[in-house]
């Protein structure tokens, strides 16, 4: 399933929270060879891990991850701004409207919907919360990944080669993207509709009205 | 209730918050924005790194006092479900099931406070948080239909209105303001001069979805509601010239 769970909330989850760190330094450092910190327990993180992003993340049924994306807003310090400006065209990528998306990452054994999946939650995310862009960072193999799934990016900018090559690109959303990435996904509109509300929310809880 | 679209470039709330001088003076622009957006009440809530807490808004001021006497910032699901988040929270997909927060939320909907709400919450700098908050009585349905129309503006003004508060916080100098990189100026230029989108990106050899981000941005760092508006203002500050 899809879980949404922000940097302040991810102890609620310690199976899920240790494997995403741990997978994520097998695809960023192992497998990538991109220069990350990974600490002493195995997991890599960077400062945009401290400041309170929600992750987006394709929990396997034992409870691990299979995989996850890191949201963060354009209006605050970003890896986009802070790092990428030259992928951008020297544009600072700034809007409540524009949210990041970085660290997209697959666990070795996941199945073969989770990148789907997680483009699935990247659309109701943006349709819940006037979301018009994602500005995001990836490796090569992503673009891959992304154009199979029906969720191709525009990419911006690309720097290094071969494993180490990075991009940087947009998404925005449409109802067709939506359509084909939750077929390519196996996953229905209501059953990925139903995890968002799990984490944000139904929305049909009645308030009660002043007599 | 009523949309944001189509509001006036000059004479609009956005200039008067730019006039804005005083703390005092932001009253008068929720006020403004609660006309316009034809809803019961419209509230700016900040809460500093230190715990000082600024607001102002439509709320009775008998509320607001209530509010701050009963230490109602420790109930109010409403800044529970929105403190250190960033997405926009409407009231309904809240938890209001705890006996402590039924009886605040009768208690503020008996002074008056509307039984939909729709807040947004911004992160400042040095910890600053915010909560722009509107609300409203009325049915679901209608809320929904008001709030899916308005919200991209909404989340606009909320951050300009943050930013506003900001420059005023006593003793405290504004963050710098963004300015146009030198591909943002360009597209901004050939907007002004009445090139179409499709003519603007192909002038820039980029794509249109990515000019949509560029302008986006700009107009954002322009303060603006629309690209008219942004252009508008581009021109104004003598960001751009034609």
């Amino acid at each position: 399933m899809i879980r949404y769970i922000y940097a302040d909330q991810l102890d609620a989850f310690p199976l899920l929270k240790r494997s995403m760190f741990t997978d994520r330094a097998d695809q960023f450092r192992t497998r990538l060879g991109w220069d990350v910190a990974v600490d002493a327990q195995g997991e890599e993180r960077d400062e945009y891990d401290g400041m309170n992003p929600l992750y987006v993340i394709w929990e396997r049924p034992d409870g691990r991850h299979g995989g996850s994306m890191r949201l963060l807003p354009t209006v605050g310090r970003c890896m986009v701004n802070d790092h990428f400006l030259h992928l951008t065209g020297g544009v600072r990528i700034e809007s409540p409207l524009i949210w990041e998306c970085t660290r997209f990452c697959l666990s070795r054994e996941t199945g073969p919907g989770a990148a789907a999946a997680l483009m699935l939650a990247g659309g109701e995310v943006m349709q819940a919360f006037g979301v018009a862009h994602y500005v995001g960072v990836f490796d090569a193999r992503m673009v891959r990944i992304y154009k199979r799934i029906g969720a191709s990016p525009e990419v911006l900018g690309s720097q290094g080669e071969g494993r180490e090559r990075v991009s940087v690109g947009l998404w925005e959303f449409s109802a067709g993207a939506h359509a084909r990435v939750s077929s390519s996904a196996g996953i229905s509109a209501a059953m990925s509709r139903g995890w968002f509300e799990a984490a944000f929310g139904a929305g049909e809880v009645r308030v009660p009205v002043a007599a | 209730m009523g949309s944001a679209e189509g509001i006036p470039v000059t004479g609009g709330f956005l200039e008067q918050l730019e006039l804005a001088e005083r703390r005092e003076d932001l009253q008068s622009v929720a006020e403004a924005l609660r006309d316009r957006f034809k809803v019961d009440h419209l509230v700016y809530h900040w809460v500093s790194a230190n715990g000082e807490q600024y607001g102002c808004g439509t709320y009775d001021p008998v509320w607001v006092e209530r509010y701050l006497e009963k230490g109602y910032l420790r109930i109010d699901p409403v800044i529970q479900g929105c403190f250190q988040r960033f997405h926009p929270v409407d009231w309904k997909r809240l938890d209001w099931s705890s006996k402590a927060a039924r009886a605040f939320q009768w208690d503020a909907i008996a002074h008056g406070v509307g039984n939909q709400g729709y807040s947004i919450p911004i992160r400042g700098p040095n910890g600053q948080f915010a909560l722009f908050t509107v609300n409203h009585s009325c049915d679901d349905e209608a809320w929904a239909e008001f709030t899916a129309l308005t919200r991209r503006d909404m989340i606009l003004i909320a951050h300009y209105f943050n930013q506003k508060a900001l420059e005023l916080e006593p003793g405290r100098r504004p963050e710098p303001a963004q300015p146009l990189s030198p591909r943002e100026i360009e597209a901004m230029t050939l907007l002004a001069v009445g090139y179409s989108r499709a003519q603007v990106a192909e002038t820039l050899s980029i794509s249109e979805h990515t000019l949509r981000v560029y302008i986006e941005s700009a107009r954002f760092k322009l303060g603006a509601m629309n690209t008219t508006h942004a252009v508008a203002r581009a021109l104004s500050r003598g960001l751009i010239v034609v």
